[in-house]
Protein backbone atom coordinates (compact mmCIF):
# COMPACT_ATOMS: atom_id res chain seq x y z
CA UNK A 1 0.00 0.00 0.00
CA UNK A 2 2.99 2.28 -0.46
CA UNK A 3 1.31 4.33 -3.17
CA UNK A 4 -2.00 4.48 -1.40
CA UNK A 5 -0.81 4.82 2.16
CA UNK A 6 -0.89 8.67 2.34
CA UNK A 7 -4.48 8.56 1.12
CA UNK A 8 -5.35 5.78 3.53
CA UNK A 9 -3.69 7.55 6.44
CA UNK A 10 -5.73 10.69 5.78
CA UNK A 11 -9.03 8.99 5.17
CA UNK A 12 -8.61 6.48 7.99
CA UNK A 13 -11.15 8.13 10.21
CA UNK A 14 -13.72 8.26 7.43
CA UNK A 15 -13.45 4.91 5.64
CA UNK A 16 -12.69 1.62 7.43
CA UNK A 17 -9.27 0.18 6.50
CA UNK A 18 -10.66 -3.05 5.08
CA UNK A 19 -12.83 -1.19 2.58
CA UNK A 20 -9.81 0.83 1.46
CA UNK A 21 -7.85 -2.37 0.84
CA UNK A 22 -10.72 -3.69 -1.26
CA UNK A 23 -10.59 -0.44 -3.20
CA UNK A 24 -6.85 -0.82 -3.75
CA UNK A 25 -7.43 -4.38 -4.98
CA UNK A 26 -10.01 -3.28 -7.57
CA UNK A 27 -7.68 -0.49 -8.66
CA UNK A 28 -4.79 -2.93 -9.18
CA UNK A 29 -7.01 -5.38 -11.06
CA UNK A 30 -8.24 -2.61 -13.34
CA UNK A 31 -4.72 -1.31 -13.87
CA UNK A 32 -3.43 -4.77 -14.80
CA UNK A 33 -6.40 -5.23 -17.16
CA UNK A 34 -5.88 -1.92 -18.94
CA UNK A 35 -2.11 -1.47 -18.89
CA UNK A 36 -1.10 -5.13 -18.69
CA UNK A 37 1.00 -4.44 -15.56
CA UNK A 38 4.03 -6.59 -14.71
CA UNK A 39 2.90 -10.25 -14.92
CA UNK A 40 3.37 -12.50 -11.89
CA UNK A 41 5.75 -15.39 -12.55
CA UNK A 42 4.04 -18.77 -12.42
CA UNK A 43 6.20 -21.49 -10.85
CA UNK A 44 5.84 -24.95 -12.41
CA UNK A 45 7.52 -27.77 -10.55
CA UNK A 46 10.20 -29.81 -12.31
CA UNK A 47 12.78 -32.06 -10.62
CA UNK A 48 15.91 -30.11 -9.64
CA UNK A 49 19.13 -31.44 -11.20
CA UNK A 50 22.04 -32.81 -9.17
CA UNK A 51 23.98 -29.64 -8.26
CA UNK A 52 27.29 -31.18 -9.42
CA UNK A 53 25.99 -31.13 -13.03
CA UNK A 54 25.50 -27.34 -12.97
CA UNK A 55 27.92 -24.51 -13.77
CA UNK A 56 28.33 -22.20 -10.75
CA UNK A 57 26.62 -19.29 -12.48
CA UNK A 58 23.57 -21.45 -13.23
CA UNK A 59 22.92 -22.32 -9.61
CA UNK A 60 19.73 -20.57 -8.52
CA UNK A 61 18.88 -21.10 -4.85
CA UNK A 62 15.80 -18.88 -5.18
CA UNK A 63 14.03 -21.87 -6.75
CA UNK A 64 10.94 -22.40 -4.54
CA UNK A 65 11.19 -26.17 -5.00
CA UNK A 66 14.70 -26.46 -3.51
CA UNK A 67 13.28 -27.11 -0.02
CA UNK A 68 10.14 -28.86 -1.29
CA UNK A 69 12.31 -31.47 -3.06
CA UNK A 70 14.74 -31.59 -0.15
CA UNK A 71 17.73 -30.82 -2.42
CA UNK A 72 18.93 -27.76 -0.52
CA UNK A 73 21.82 -29.30 1.44
CA UNK A 74 23.97 -30.19 -1.58
CA UNK A 75 23.20 -26.89 -3.34
CA UNK A 76 24.25 -24.75 -0.38
CA UNK A 77 27.28 -26.91 0.42
CA UNK A 78 28.58 -26.36 -3.11
CA UNK A 79 28.13 -22.60 -2.77
CA UNK A 80 29.80 -22.52 0.66
CA UNK A 81 32.77 -24.51 -0.62
CA UNK A 82 33.26 -23.04 -4.09
CA UNK A 83 31.62 -19.63 -4.18
CA UNK A 84 30.52 -18.47 -0.71
CA UNK A 85 29.37 -15.07 -1.96
CA UNK A 86 27.53 -16.03 -5.14
CA UNK A 87 25.83 -13.94 -7.83
CA UNK A 88 22.77 -15.18 -9.69
CA UNK A 89 22.12 -12.72 -12.46
CA UNK A 90 18.70 -13.70 -13.78
CA UNK A 91 16.38 -15.42 -11.30
CA UNK A 92 12.58 -14.99 -11.43
CA UNK A 93 13.14 -12.55 -8.53
CA UNK A 94 15.77 -10.56 -10.39
CA UNK A 95 19.53 -10.66 -9.83
CA UNK A 96 20.74 -11.30 -6.28
CA UNK A 97 23.79 -12.19 -4.18
CA UNK A 98 23.76 -15.25 -1.91
CA UNK A 99 25.82 -15.09 1.30
CA UNK A 100 26.21 -18.66 2.55
CA UNK A 101 28.93 -18.86 5.24
CA UNK A 102 28.27 -18.19 8.93
CA UNK A 103 30.89 -15.46 9.41
CA UNK A 104 29.87 -13.55 6.26
CA UNK A 105 26.20 -13.71 7.25
CA UNK A 106 27.08 -12.34 10.69
CA UNK A 107 28.95 -9.48 8.98
CA UNK A 108 26.02 -8.52 6.75
CA UNK A 109 23.45 -8.86 9.54
CA UNK A 110 25.48 -6.63 11.88
CA UNK A 111 26.11 -3.89 9.33
CA UNK A 112 22.75 -2.21 8.82
CA UNK A 113 24.78 0.87 7.89
CA UNK A 114 26.02 -1.00 4.76
CA UNK A 115 22.99 -3.21 4.07
CA UNK A 116 19.43 -1.86 4.20
CA UNK A 117 16.40 -3.96 5.19
CA UNK A 118 14.16 -1.69 3.10
CA UNK A 119 11.84 -2.06 1.29
CA UNK A 120 11.25 -5.73 2.19
CA UNK A 121 13.15 -8.75 3.56
CA UNK A 122 11.90 -11.39 1.09
CA UNK A 123 13.63 -12.18 -2.20
CA UNK A 124 10.72 -10.87 -4.24
CA UNK A 125 8.57 -7.81 -3.62
CA UNK A 126 5.05 -7.77 -2.19
CA UNK A 127 1.99 -7.88 -4.47
CA UNK A 128 1.64 -4.60 -6.31
CA UNK A 129 -0.58 -2.23 -4.31
CA UNK A 130 -0.28 -4.28 -1.12
CA UNK A 131 3.03 -3.25 0.38
CA UNK A 132 2.36 -3.20 4.12
CA UNK A 133 5.03 -1.35 6.10
CA UNK A 134 6.61 -3.21 9.01
CA UNK A 135 9.63 -2.47 11.15
CA UNK A 136 11.39 -5.71 10.14
CA UNK A 137 11.82 -3.93 6.81
CA UNK A 138 12.87 -0.51 8.17
CA UNK A 139 16.32 0.83 8.99
CA UNK A 140 17.24 2.70 12.17
CA UNK A 141 16.19 5.14 13.51
CA UNK A 142 12.59 4.53 12.33
CA UNK A 143 12.95 0.80 13.00
CA UNK A 144 13.97 1.34 16.63
CA UNK A 145 11.01 3.56 17.48
CA UNK A 146 8.45 1.17 16.00
CA UNK A 147 10.00 -1.95 17.44
CA UNK A 148 10.28 -0.50 20.94
CA UNK A 149 6.57 0.24 20.83
CA UNK A 150 5.56 -3.42 20.55
CA UNK A 151 8.58 -5.21 22.05
CA UNK A 152 6.93 -5.42 25.50
CA UNK A 153 4.34 -7.91 24.21
CA UNK A 154 6.93 -10.66 23.92
CA UNK A 155 9.37 -9.41 26.58
CA UNK A 156 10.34 -12.09 29.12
CA UNK A 157 8.42 -10.36 31.92
CA UNK A 158 5.18 -10.68 30.00
CA UNK A 159 5.96 -14.23 28.92
CA UNK A 160 6.23 -15.29 32.54
CA UNK A 161 2.61 -14.21 32.99
CA UNK A 162 1.55 -16.31 30.01
CA UNK A 163 3.47 -19.50 30.71
CA UNK A 164 0.70 -21.34 32.59
CA UNK A 165 -1.87 -20.55 29.93
CA UNK A 166 0.42 -21.66 27.12
CA UNK A 167 1.12 -24.88 28.99
CA UNK A 168 -2.57 -25.65 29.39
CA UNK A 169 -3.10 -25.09 25.64
CA UNK A 170 -0.28 -27.50 24.83
CA UNK A 171 -1.69 -30.09 27.25
CA UNK A 172 -5.17 -29.88 25.67
CA UNK A 173 -3.80 -30.53 22.19
CA UNK A 174 -1.53 -33.40 23.25
CA UNK A 175 -4.30 -35.03 25.28
CA UNK A 176 -6.51 -35.16 22.20
CA UNK A 177 -4.16 -36.85 19.69
CA UNK A 178 -4.82 -40.47 18.61
CA UNK A 179 -2.59 -43.12 20.20
CA UNK A 180 -1.27 -46.04 18.19
CA UNK A 181 -2.62 -45.02 14.79
CA UNK A 182 -1.09 -42.80 12.11
CA UNK A 183 -2.02 -39.10 11.93
CA UNK A 184 -0.57 -35.89 10.51
CA UNK A 185 1.51 -34.14 13.19
CA UNK A 186 1.51 -30.90 11.17
CA UNK A 187 -2.26 -30.54 11.04
CA UNK A 188 -3.15 -32.08 14.40
CA UNK A 189 -0.41 -30.68 16.62
CA UNK A 190 1.79 -28.01 15.03
CA UNK A 191 -0.92 -25.95 13.30
CA UNK A 192 -3.48 -26.51 16.04
CA UNK A 193 -1.11 -25.54 18.81
CA UNK A 194 0.30 -22.52 16.96
CA UNK A 195 -3.23 -21.29 16.23
CA UNK A 196 -4.20 -21.65 19.89
CA UNK A 197 -1.09 -19.83 21.01
CA UNK A 198 -1.60 -17.02 18.49
CA UNK A 199 -5.23 -16.68 19.60
CA UNK A 200 -3.97 -16.49 23.18
CA UNK A 201 -1.33 -13.86 22.40
CA UNK A 202 -3.81 -11.70 20.49
CA UNK A 203 -6.77 -12.60 22.75
CA UNK A 204 -8.47 -13.33 19.44
CA UNK A 205 -11.91 -15.03 19.46
CA UNK A 206 -10.94 -18.62 20.23
CA UNK A 207 -13.46 -20.27 17.91
CA UNK A 208 -12.01 -18.31 14.97
CA UNK A 209 -8.39 -19.21 15.78
CA UNK A 210 -7.79 -21.25 12.61
CA UNK A 211 -8.21 -18.09 10.58
CA UNK A 212 -5.01 -16.72 12.14
CA UNK A 213 -2.87 -19.53 10.73
CA UNK A 214 -4.66 -19.33 7.39
CA UNK A 215 -4.15 -15.57 7.11
CA UNK A 216 -0.50 -15.92 7.99
CA UNK A 217 -0.03 -18.65 5.39
CA UNK A 218 -1.57 -16.50 2.68
CA UNK A 219 0.49 -13.46 3.69
CA UNK A 220 3.74 -15.47 3.38
CA UNK A 221 2.95 -17.50 0.27
CA UNK A 222 2.39 -15.11 -2.63
CA UNK A 223 4.38 -16.24 -5.69
CA UNK A 224 6.05 -12.89 -6.38
CA UNK A 225 7.30 -12.64 -2.78
CA UNK A 226 8.61 -16.14 -1.95
CA UNK A 227 7.69 -18.37 -4.90
CA UNK A 228 4.78 -19.80 -2.93
CA UNK A 229 1.59 -21.32 -4.33
CA UNK A 230 -0.73 -18.46 -3.24
CA UNK A 231 -2.48 -15.85 -5.36
CA UNK A 232 -2.64 -12.05 -5.38
CA UNK A 233 -6.44 -12.02 -5.18
CA UNK A 234 -6.30 -14.15 -2.05
CA UNK A 235 -3.66 -11.85 -0.52
CA UNK A 236 -5.91 -8.80 -0.94
CA UNK A 237 -8.98 -10.59 0.41
CA UNK A 238 -7.03 -11.71 3.46
CA UNK A 239 -5.49 -8.27 4.10
CA UNK A 240 -8.97 -6.76 4.11
CA UNK A 241 -10.25 -9.48 6.45
CA UNK A 242 -7.30 -9.04 8.86
CA UNK A 243 -7.86 -5.28 8.94
CA UNK A 244 -11.56 -5.72 9.67
CA UNK A 245 -11.23 -8.37 12.39
CA UNK A 246 -8.37 -6.67 14.22
CA UNK A 247 -10.00 -3.23 14.05
CA UNK A 248 -13.06 -4.77 15.71
CA UNK A 249 -10.91 -6.38 18.36
CA UNK A 250 -9.12 -3.09 19.00
CA UNK A 251 -12.37 -1.14 19.40
CA UNK A 252 -13.67 -3.78 21.80
CA UNK A 253 -10.58 -3.53 24.02
CA UNK A 254 -10.58 0.23 23.78
CA UNK A 255 -14.18 0.30 25.05
CA UNK A 256 -13.19 -1.96 27.95
CA UNK A 257 -10.32 0.34 28.82
CA UNK A 258 -12.60 3.39 28.66
CA UNK A 259 -15.06 1.62 30.99
CA UNK A 260 -12.22 1.19 33.49
CA UNK A 261 -12.02 -2.59 33.13
CA UNK A 262 -8.69 -4.27 33.71
CA UNK A 263 -6.72 -5.03 30.53
CA UNK A 264 -5.00 -8.36 29.94
CA UNK A 265 -1.53 -9.36 28.77
CA UNK A 266 -2.54 -9.75 25.12
CA UNK A 267 -0.99 -7.77 22.28
CA UNK A 268 -3.76 -5.23 21.78
CA UNK A 269 -4.23 -4.59 25.49
CA UNK A 270 -0.51 -3.90 25.81
CA UNK A 271 -0.56 -1.60 22.80
CA UNK A 272 -3.52 0.24 24.34
CA UNK A 273 -1.72 0.51 27.67
CA UNK A 274 1.44 2.02 26.16
CA UNK A 275 1.64 5.79 25.74
CA UNK A 276 3.40 5.52 22.35
CA UNK A 277 0.98 3.02 20.85
CA UNK A 278 -2.40 3.70 22.44
CA UNK A 279 -3.59 5.54 19.30
CA UNK A 280 -2.04 3.15 16.78
CA UNK A 281 -5.42 2.41 15.22
CA UNK A 282 -5.33 5.97 13.86
CA UNK A 283 -2.14 5.05 11.97
CA UNK A 284 -3.62 2.16 9.98
CA UNK A 285 -0.48 1.24 8.03
CA UNK A 286 1.51 0.90 11.23
CA UNK A 287 -1.36 -0.96 12.89
CA UNK A 288 -1.84 -3.45 10.05
CA UNK A 289 1.92 -3.81 9.55
CA UNK A 290 2.50 -4.75 13.18
CA UNK A 291 -0.40 -7.20 13.26
CA UNK A 292 0.75 -8.98 10.10
CA UNK A 293 4.38 -9.05 11.24
CA UNK A 294 3.53 -10.63 14.59
CA UNK A 295 1.07 -13.00 12.93
CA UNK A 296 3.54 -14.28 10.33
CA UNK A 297 6.48 -14.13 12.74
CA UNK A 298 4.65 -16.30 15.26
CA UNK A 299 3.18 -18.80 12.84
CA UNK A 300 5.45 -20.48 10.29
CA UNK A 301 8.46 -20.30 12.54
CA UNK A 302 7.16 -22.06 15.65
CA UNK A 303 4.90 -24.38 13.68
CA UNK A 304 7.74 -25.77 11.60
CA UNK A 305 10.09 -26.06 14.56
CA UNK A 306 7.39 -28.08 16.33
CA UNK A 307 7.37 -30.48 13.40
CA UNK A 308 11.12 -30.24 12.80
CA UNK A 309 11.90 -31.49 16.30
CA UNK A 310 9.89 -34.67 15.76
CA UNK A 311 11.50 -35.19 12.35
CA UNK A 312 15.01 -34.63 13.75
CA UNK A 313 14.58 -37.03 16.68
CA UNK A 314 13.43 -39.70 14.22
CA UNK A 315 16.48 -39.22 12.03
CA UNK A 316 18.71 -39.34 15.11
CA UNK A 317 16.98 -41.90 17.36
CA UNK A 318 19.87 -42.04 19.86
CA UNK A 319 19.13 -38.41 20.67
CA UNK A 320 15.55 -39.38 21.57
CA UNK A 321 16.93 -41.94 24.04
CA UNK A 322 19.30 -39.30 25.42
CA UNK A 323 16.38 -36.89 25.83
CA UNK A 324 14.19 -39.38 27.68
CA UNK A 325 17.06 -40.21 30.02
CA UNK A 326 17.78 -36.54 30.68
CA UNK A 327 14.82 -34.16 30.17
CA UNK A 328 16.92 -31.29 31.56
CA UNK A 329 18.44 -31.16 28.08
CA UNK A 330 15.17 -29.74 26.70
CA UNK A 331 16.23 -26.05 26.68
CA UNK A 332 19.46 -26.88 24.86
CA UNK A 333 17.57 -29.17 22.47
CA UNK A 334 15.16 -26.34 21.67
CA UNK A 335 18.06 -24.21 20.38
CA UNK A 336 19.38 -27.19 18.43
CA UNK A 337 15.95 -27.79 16.84
CA UNK A 338 15.76 -24.14 15.79
CA UNK A 339 19.26 -24.39 14.22
CA UNK A 340 18.63 -27.74 12.53
CA UNK A 341 15.25 -26.70 11.14
CA UNK A 342 15.94 -22.98 10.38
CA UNK A 343 12.23 -22.38 9.70
CA UNK A 344 12.89 -19.11 7.86
CA UNK A 345 15.64 -19.73 5.34
CA UNK A 346 16.94 -16.18 4.89
CA UNK A 347 16.56 -12.44 5.28
CA UNK A 348 17.24 -10.13 2.36
CA UNK A 349 19.09 -6.80 2.33
CA UNK A 350 20.06 -4.17 -0.27
CA UNK A 351 23.64 -2.82 -0.37
CA UNK A 352 23.73 0.90 0.47
CA UNK A 353 27.20 1.30 -1.04
CA UNK A 354 29.79 -0.89 -2.82
CA UNK A 355 30.98 -3.54 -0.36
CA UNK A 356 33.84 -6.06 -0.63
CA UNK A 357 32.78 -9.39 0.87
CA UNK A 358 34.88 -12.55 0.76
CA UNK A 359 36.56 -11.57 -2.53
CA UNK A 360 33.46 -10.29 -4.32
CA UNK A 361 32.36 -6.71 -4.92
CA UNK A 362 28.71 -6.18 -4.11
CA UNK A 363 27.51 -3.04 -5.89
CA UNK A 364 25.34 -0.36 -4.33
CA UNK A 365 21.68 -1.27 -4.91
CA UNK A 366 22.28 -5.03 -5.29
CA UNK A 367 20.03 -7.48 -3.45
CA UNK A 368 21.92 -9.51 -0.83
CA UNK A 369 20.38 -12.67 0.65
CA UNK A 370 21.71 -13.99 3.98
CA UNK A 371 21.00 -17.72 3.81
CA UNK A 372 20.68 -18.59 7.51
CA UNK A 373 19.79 -22.13 6.47
CA UNK A 374 23.27 -22.46 4.93
CA UNK A 375 25.19 -20.63 7.67
CA UNK A 376 23.59 -22.96 10.21
CA UNK A 377 25.24 -25.88 8.36
CA UNK A 378 28.63 -24.20 7.84
CA UNK A 379 31.36 -26.70 8.73
CA UNK A 380 33.78 -23.79 9.29
CA UNK A 381 31.88 -22.61 12.36
CA UNK A 382 29.69 -25.51 13.49
CA UNK A 383 31.00 -28.95 14.44
CA UNK A 384 29.32 -31.76 12.42
CA UNK A 385 26.61 -29.33 11.34
CA UNK A 386 24.32 -31.89 9.69
CA UNK A 387 24.13 -33.86 12.93
CA UNK A 388 21.30 -33.15 15.33
CA UNK A 389 22.82 -33.16 18.84
CA UNK A 390 20.53 -32.22 21.71
CA UNK A 391 23.53 -31.64 24.00
CA UNK A 392 25.47 -29.61 21.39
CA UNK A 393 27.90 -27.15 22.97
CA UNK A 394 27.06 -23.53 22.12
CA UNK A 395 23.74 -24.59 20.57
CA UNK A 396 22.48 -21.05 21.16
CA UNK A 397 24.95 -19.64 18.61
CA UNK A 398 22.72 -20.50 15.62
CA UNK A 399 21.68 -17.92 13.01
CA UNK A 400 17.95 -18.70 12.84
CA UNK A 401 16.94 -15.60 14.85
CA UNK A 402 19.29 -13.36 12.89
CA UNK A 403 21.74 -10.98 14.57
CA UNK A 404 21.98 -7.22 14.94
CA UNK A 405 19.11 -4.76 15.30
CA UNK A 406 16.64 -7.00 13.46
CA UNK A 407 17.24 -10.02 15.69
CA UNK A 408 13.99 -11.91 16.17
CA UNK A 409 11.82 -10.11 18.70
CA UNK A 410 9.83 -13.23 19.58
CA UNK A 411 12.84 -15.47 20.21
CA UNK A 412 12.07 -15.98 23.90
CA UNK A 413 8.44 -16.76 23.18
CA UNK A 414 9.45 -19.28 20.52
CA UNK A 415 11.87 -20.98 22.89
CA UNK A 416 9.29 -21.06 25.65
CA UNK A 417 6.60 -22.58 23.41
CA UNK A 418 8.94 -25.31 22.20
CA UNK A 419 10.25 -26.00 25.70
CA UNK A 420 6.71 -26.38 27.07
CA UNK A 421 5.69 -28.58 24.13
CA UNK A 422 8.57 -30.99 24.73
CA UNK A 423 8.08 -31.00 28.51
CA UNK A 424 4.44 -31.98 27.97
CA UNK A 425 5.32 -34.54 25.26
CA UNK A 426 7.76 -36.34 27.57
CA UNK A 427 5.10 -36.53 30.31
CA UNK A 428 2.75 -38.41 27.98
CA UNK A 429 4.50 -40.24 25.16
CA UNK A 430 7.17 -42.88 24.97
CA UNK A 431 7.73 -42.52 21.25
CA UNK A 432 6.64 -40.47 18.23
CA UNK A 433 7.49 -42.52 15.16
CA UNK A 434 7.55 -40.93 11.70
CA UNK A 435 5.76 -43.45 9.44
CA UNK A 436 5.97 -41.80 6.00
CA UNK A 437 8.24 -39.40 4.07
CA UNK A 438 7.67 -35.78 5.14
CA UNK A 439 6.05 -33.38 2.64
CA UNK A 440 7.63 -29.93 2.39
CA UNK A 441 6.36 -26.39 1.71
CA UNK A 442 6.79 -24.74 -1.69
CA UNK A 443 8.68 -21.54 -0.88
CA UNK A 444 12.19 -20.15 -0.96
CA UNK A 445 11.58 -18.43 2.39
CA UNK A 446 9.58 -20.74 4.64
CA UNK A 447 11.47 -23.98 5.23
CA UNK A 448 8.71 -26.14 6.55
CA UNK A 449 6.37 -29.09 6.35
CA UNK A 450 2.93 -29.58 4.83
CA UNK A 451 2.67 -33.11 6.25
CA UNK A 452 4.46 -35.39 8.71
CA UNK A 453 2.67 -38.69 9.36
CA UNK A 454 3.45 -40.11 12.80
CA UNK A 455 2.33 -42.86 15.17
CA UNK A 456 2.47 -42.31 18.92
CA UNK A 457 3.20 -44.77 21.68
CA UNK A 458 1.88 -43.66 25.07
CA UNK A 459 3.96 -43.98 28.23
CA UNK A 460 3.26 -47.20 30.05
CA UNK A 461 4.04 -46.29 33.66
CA UNK B 1 45.32 -12.18 41.38
CA UNK B 2 42.11 -10.13 41.76
CA UNK B 3 38.56 -11.28 41.51
CA UNK B 4 35.14 -9.93 40.58
CA UNK B 5 31.68 -10.66 41.94
CA UNK B 6 28.57 -11.36 39.87
CA UNK B 7 25.24 -10.88 41.66
CA UNK B 8 22.26 -12.65 40.11
CA UNK B 9 18.85 -10.99 40.04
CA UNK B 10 17.76 -13.16 42.97
CA UNK B 11 20.76 -12.01 45.02
CA UNK B 12 22.98 -15.10 44.64
CA UNK B 13 26.64 -14.06 44.52
CA UNK B 14 29.45 -15.67 42.52
CA UNK B 15 33.07 -14.59 42.93
CA UNK B 16 35.47 -15.53 40.15
CA UNK B 17 39.13 -14.87 39.33
CA UNK B 18 40.12 -12.29 36.76
CA UNK B 19 41.81 -13.69 33.67
CA UNK B 20 43.46 -10.88 31.80
CA UNK B 21 42.83 -10.91 28.04
CA UNK B 22 39.41 -12.50 28.29
CA UNK B 23 36.17 -10.56 28.05
CA UNK B 24 33.84 -10.28 31.02
CA UNK B 25 31.33 -12.43 29.06
CA UNK B 26 33.91 -15.19 28.52
CA UNK B 27 34.86 -15.07 32.17
CA UNK B 28 31.20 -15.49 33.14
CA UNK B 29 30.63 -18.33 30.66
CA UNK B 30 33.83 -20.17 31.66
CA UNK B 31 32.74 -20.05 35.29
CA UNK B 32 29.17 -21.15 34.56
CA UNK B 33 27.55 -17.96 35.85
CA UNK B 34 23.80 -18.38 35.24
CA UNK B 35 21.87 -15.61 33.50
CA UNK B 36 24.22 -14.84 30.61
CA UNK B 37 23.38 -16.44 27.25
CA UNK B 38 25.86 -14.84 24.81
CA UNK B 39 23.94 -16.09 21.77
CA UNK B 40 26.22 -14.42 19.21
CA UNK B 41 29.40 -15.66 20.87
CA UNK B 42 30.87 -12.21 21.52
CA UNK B 43 30.14 -10.26 18.32
CA UNK B 44 28.11 -7.46 19.95
CA UNK B 45 25.19 -8.59 17.81
CA UNK B 46 22.53 -10.08 20.08
CA UNK B 47 22.31 -8.30 23.44
CA UNK B 48 22.10 -11.50 25.50
CA UNK B 49 25.18 -10.89 27.67
CA UNK B 50 23.66 -7.78 29.25
CA UNK B 51 25.11 -6.85 32.67
CA UNK B 52 24.73 -3.88 34.98
CA UNK B 53 28.04 -2.50 36.20
CA UNK B 54 28.10 -1.23 39.78
CA UNK B 55 28.06 2.58 39.84
CA UNK B 56 31.48 2.69 41.52
CA UNK B 57 33.06 0.71 38.68
CA UNK B 58 31.58 2.28 35.55
CA UNK B 59 34.56 4.64 35.42
CA UNK B 60 36.87 1.61 35.16
CA UNK B 61 34.89 -0.32 32.54
CA UNK B 62 33.70 2.74 30.65
CA UNK B 63 30.11 3.30 29.49
CA UNK B 64 28.34 1.40 26.70
CA UNK B 65 29.46 2.21 23.16
CA UNK B 66 27.19 3.16 20.27
CA UNK B 67 27.40 -0.41 18.92
CA UNK B 68 26.28 -1.84 22.25
CA UNK B 69 23.46 0.68 22.56
CA UNK B 70 21.98 -0.53 19.29
CA UNK B 71 21.26 -3.83 21.00
CA UNK B 72 20.71 -2.52 24.55
CA UNK B 73 18.20 0.18 23.59
CA UNK B 74 15.66 -2.50 22.71
CA UNK B 75 15.83 -3.96 26.24
CA UNK B 76 13.33 -2.66 28.81
CA UNK B 77 15.75 -3.60 31.63
CA UNK B 78 18.48 -1.26 30.37
CA UNK B 79 19.81 1.22 32.94
CA UNK B 80 22.50 3.91 32.89
CA UNK B 81 25.37 1.53 33.66
CA UNK B 82 24.21 -1.30 31.38
CA UNK B 83 26.90 -2.93 29.22
CA UNK B 84 27.26 -5.92 26.95
CA UNK B 85 29.80 -8.00 28.83
CA UNK B 86 31.41 -9.31 25.61
CA UNK B 87 32.64 -5.77 25.03
CA UNK B 88 34.46 -5.43 28.39
CA UNK B 89 38.06 -6.74 28.29
CA UNK B 90 39.17 -7.93 31.72
CA UNK B 91 42.15 -6.36 33.44
CA UNK B 92 43.80 -6.53 36.85
CA UNK B 93 42.55 -3.00 37.58
CA UNK B 94 39.09 -4.57 37.99
CA UNK B 95 39.91 -6.45 41.21
CA UNK B 96 36.89 -6.23 43.56
CA UNK B 97 34.47 -5.14 40.83
CA UNK B 98 30.76 -5.87 41.32
CA UNK B 99 28.53 -6.81 38.35
CA UNK B 100 24.76 -7.26 38.57
CA UNK B 101 22.77 -9.49 36.23
CA UNK B 102 19.36 -8.46 34.87
CA UNK B 103 16.28 -10.61 35.53
CA UNK B 104 16.07 -11.68 31.87
CA UNK B 105 18.24 -11.74 28.77
CA UNK B 106 16.42 -10.98 25.54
Amino acid sequence: MKVLSPVIEKSASLIPIHLQIKGAHLYQKAKKGIFKGSPVHVFKETPLPDVSTLALEDIDVSNPFLFKQNRWQSYFKRLRDECPVHYQKESPFGPFWSVTRYEDIMFVDKHHDLFSAEPIISLGGQPEGLAIETFIAMDPPKHDVQRQAVQAVVAPKNLKEMEALIRSRAAEVLDSVPIGKPFDWVETVSIELTSRMLATLFDFPYEKRHKLAYWSDVAASSPETTGGPGSTDEAFTVAAEVAKQFSLLWREKEAKKAAGEELGFDLISLLLANENTKDMINRPMEFLGNIVLLLVGGNDTTRNSMTGGVHALNQFPNEFVKLKNNPSLIPNMVSEIIRWQTPLAYMRRVAKEDVELNGQTIKKGDKVVMWYVSGNRDERTIDQPDHFMIDRKNARNHLSFGFGVHRCMGNRLAEMQLRILWEEILKRFDNIEVVDDPQYVQSNFVKGYTQLMVKITAKTS
Amino acid sequence: MGNITFIEHNGTQHTVDIEEGKSLMETAMDNGIPGIDADCGGACACGTCHVIVDNNWIGTTGSSTEDENQMLDMNPEKVGTSRLSCQIPMSETMGGMVIRLPEFQM
